[in-house]
């Protein structure tokens, strides 16, 4: 597993508040038994009302780095929501705070989500509708924002920025190391053994 | 056991298998429900690594988003939906996994279906690809929804990794006046503490009003600890909850379940349990609860009006004003009289049959209104059967409400339930977010099942309260 310790890219930013999952991938979708083909469909029905929806804009077509508001990913816990945006292109998320489902799911597919302030979040926006050209970076290891000659901070929890930043994201390896730990847990469970 | 420790800490230590380098826990999963739309990719990555199933008696798999209500004779006309049907039967068999598929009597929505097998007990930790896995903490479990990485996870090593919350107690005392449900105190403690309100928090639920609660009306409160923002929900075992489990089928037998029943209440949270916080509300001050907007937490009393966008914290103001637009409605006009066009009763909120027994008090001698489409949708086979026996589908189909079989239906419309165009349907489901009815454009007002009842008959949002007691015309 790759360590994950800075994203480099350009933004496309939607900074609104409580953007929920079926906004990011409507269920329609999710009649799939893979995650294969779900990047052209995010944010489907958004961009089908809103003429001027950023994923559509041509400047922001080649962005890794989304620029998102309050409650980043709330509602279902579909996976789908995720992998949509990281098929689109995504490669990390700056908002000012996360559904924690959602949340999880980001970190344990690779993708740093990080919290910024209000105030950041706008000057970043204000640079990027001018300079949709302007590259940050995500930096894991100072915990800031990148952005020209500012640099602004941001937060992540400890333990997703440890998975990330050591590349053990992935935790199936490491559940996988301790089965006989789990199996002795297991035999310390009174239903795990039928309250016999 | 330390006195100080909530119900959470105690099921949370018992099931620490270690901690993790990056700090997370290592958190051994009592019970696993899968269903068709989130555990397809699940296999595929134990096919891609050559993982089996640790402890496949402790996975049990259901399948509800996609089937359809009218028929549910394979195949399915929609070949995707097909598919994945296929996709989860193959699965459970080569994975060694129990199925209860739509041709088996126990078939319905995962969170209905697991605590009327008995499956769902107290003291589990219980996890599913699915928010709404919060339902299950009505039986004082850890019941935690999950992605689809961490289903696989569960089903290789019957662990997931997990940061421990924060456990939050709300505290609801005092009567609640008639007519006011389970769902109305839901929707008013999000409406009150905000859809981001639980972030970091498992909620702990107590007070008067839970303890006198029966286990459906508790799976409806857990049920939308999700939509506050709180990992999970969960409220105490007492007697209620014993009551309710003996004699299921999955439950315990003689003097295991002694046994057992005696573990499920020494967990409750003592009198001196410790909470990192605790909110306290007057169950006196809930009424008859809808929401308005395109957030759970945008609801208002049924007797009130909508707020002006200029009463709002400035910084709230601009999802406001995309909720007005989206949903059509005016500031300052009253929520009581919008009309509708589709009343929709199901879904893991409220679907169970105490929901459709006391619907179907207020439909019982009247008739659905003309201009609106109406349909029951009952959360499994044996709820739809006990109901049938109680003849509450002839007290529908009489009021000109459709009759359907089990599944999720027209909360997430993944099936062919779906709402048409601008639709506005009054809805006892658990979401009100744009395009959430399978119409992009579909609008969706959340309140109880016996308030989606009265607007049905009447044809608009109503106050059900003034048809408890009134003799039907």
């Amino acid at each position: 597993m790759n360590k994950i310790e800075s994203i480099t890219g350009t933004c496309i930013p939607l900074v609104l508040d409580d953007i929920d999952t079926d906004r990011i991938i409507p269920a329609r979708f999710l009649r799939c038994v893979t995650f294969e083909g779900l990047g052209e469909h995010a944010f489907e029905d958004d961009r089908q009302q809103d003429p001027d929806h950023p994923f559509d804009k041509p400047q922001y077509q080649n962005a890794s780095i989304l620029l998102g508001g309050r409650n980043f990913g709330c509602g279902s816990s579909r996976e789908h929501a995720p992998q949509s945006l990281i098929r689109w292109g995504i490669n990390a998320i700056i908002a000012e705070s996360y559904a924690e489902i959602f949340f999880g799911n980001c970190t344990s597919l690779g993708v740093p989500a990080v919290c910024a302030s209000r105030a950041t979040l706008e000057t970043l926006n204000q640079t990027i509708q001018k300079n949709p050209e302007q590259e940050i970076t995500v930096d894991l290891l100072t915990m800031k924002i990148v952005c020209g000659d500012q640099q602004f901070d941001c937060t992540l929890p400890e333990n997703a920025r440890a998975a990330l930043t050591s590349g053990t994201y992935d935790f199936l390896a490491q559940l996988l190391k301790s089965t006989d730990e789990i199996k002795a847990q297991a035999a310390a469970v009174p239903y795990f053994q039928a309250f016999a | 056991m330390s006195n100080t420790k909530n119900l959470f800490d105690k099921v949370w230590d018992l099931h620490t298998v270690k901690t993790l380098e990056s700090g997370q826990d290592q958190l051994l999963i009592g019970l696993h429900l899968i269903h068709e739309v989130t555990s397809p990719q699940a296999f595929e990555m134990l096919r891609d690594r050559g993982l089996t199933v640790l402890f496949p008696e402790r996975t049990i798999a259901t399948v509800d988003h996609i089937v359809p209500t009218l028929s549910q004779a394979r195949p399915f006309a929609d070949n995707l939906a097909e598919e994945m049907m296929t996709a989860i039967e193959k699965n459970c068999r080569e994975f060694g996994v129990t199925l209860l598929d739509v041709d088996d009597s126990r078939q319905g929505i995962v969170h209905v279906v697991g605590p009327e097998q008995g499956l769902t007990q107290p003291g589990m930790t219980i996890v599913c690809g699915d928010s709404h896995t919060s339902t299950h903490g009505a039986f004082g479990s850890i019941a935690l929804g999950i992605g689809t990485s961490q289903v696989a996870h569960v089903l290789a090593t019957q662990t997931m990794a997990l940061g421990r919350p924060k456990v939050r107690q709300i505290l609801v005392n005092g009567e609640l006046g008639p007519g006011v449900t389970a769902k109305d105190i839901t929707l008013y403690v999000i409406r009150k503490l905000g859809v981001q309100g639980g972030v970091g928090y498992a909620y702990e639920y107590a007070g008067d009003v839970f303890d006198r609660m029966s286990m459906e009306e508790r799976m409806t409160v857990c049920n939308m600890s999700i939509e506050g923002g709180a990992r999970c929900g969960y409220i105490n075992p007492d007697q209620t909850t014993v009551d309710y489990l003996k004699g299921r089928p999955c439950s315990p037998e003689g003097a295991a379940f002694d046994k057992a029943a005696e573990w499920w209440l020494s967990l409750a949270s003592g009198p001196d349990a410790k909470f990192d916080d605790i909110v306290e509300f007057d169950a006196a001050d809930i009424e008859p609860t809808v929401t308005w907007g395109i957030t759970p937490a945008q609801s208002v009393g049924i007797s009130e009006t909508l707020a002006p966008i200029s009463s709002y914290p400035e910084d709230e103001q601009t999802l406001i004003k995309e909720a007005f637009r989206y949903m059509d409605l005016k500031e300052n006009q009253p929520i009581k009289g919008q009309k509708i066009d589709v009343a929709f009763i199901g879904s893991c909120t409220n679907s169970r049959i105490s929901d459709l027994r006391e619907a179907a008090k207020v439909v019982e001698g009247r008739h659905v209104s003309e201009h609106v489409k109406a349909l029951v949708v009952p959360g499994s086979q044996l709820v739809r059967k006990q109901a049938m026996e109680e003849g509450l589908d002839k007290i529908f189909t009489d009021a000109g409400f459709e009759w359907r079989e089990a599944g999720c239906s027209m909360c997430l419309a993944m099936n062919p339930d779906k709402l048409v165009g601008n639709e506005l349907c009054a809805s006892s489901s658990n979401r009100n977010f744009k395009g959430r009815q399978g119409s992009p454009t579909g609008r969706t007002l959340l309140m109880s099942p016996t308030m989606v009842a009265a607007a049905a008959i009447n044809g608009c949002v109503s106050d059900v309260r003034e048809m408890l007691n009134a003799v039907p015309v």
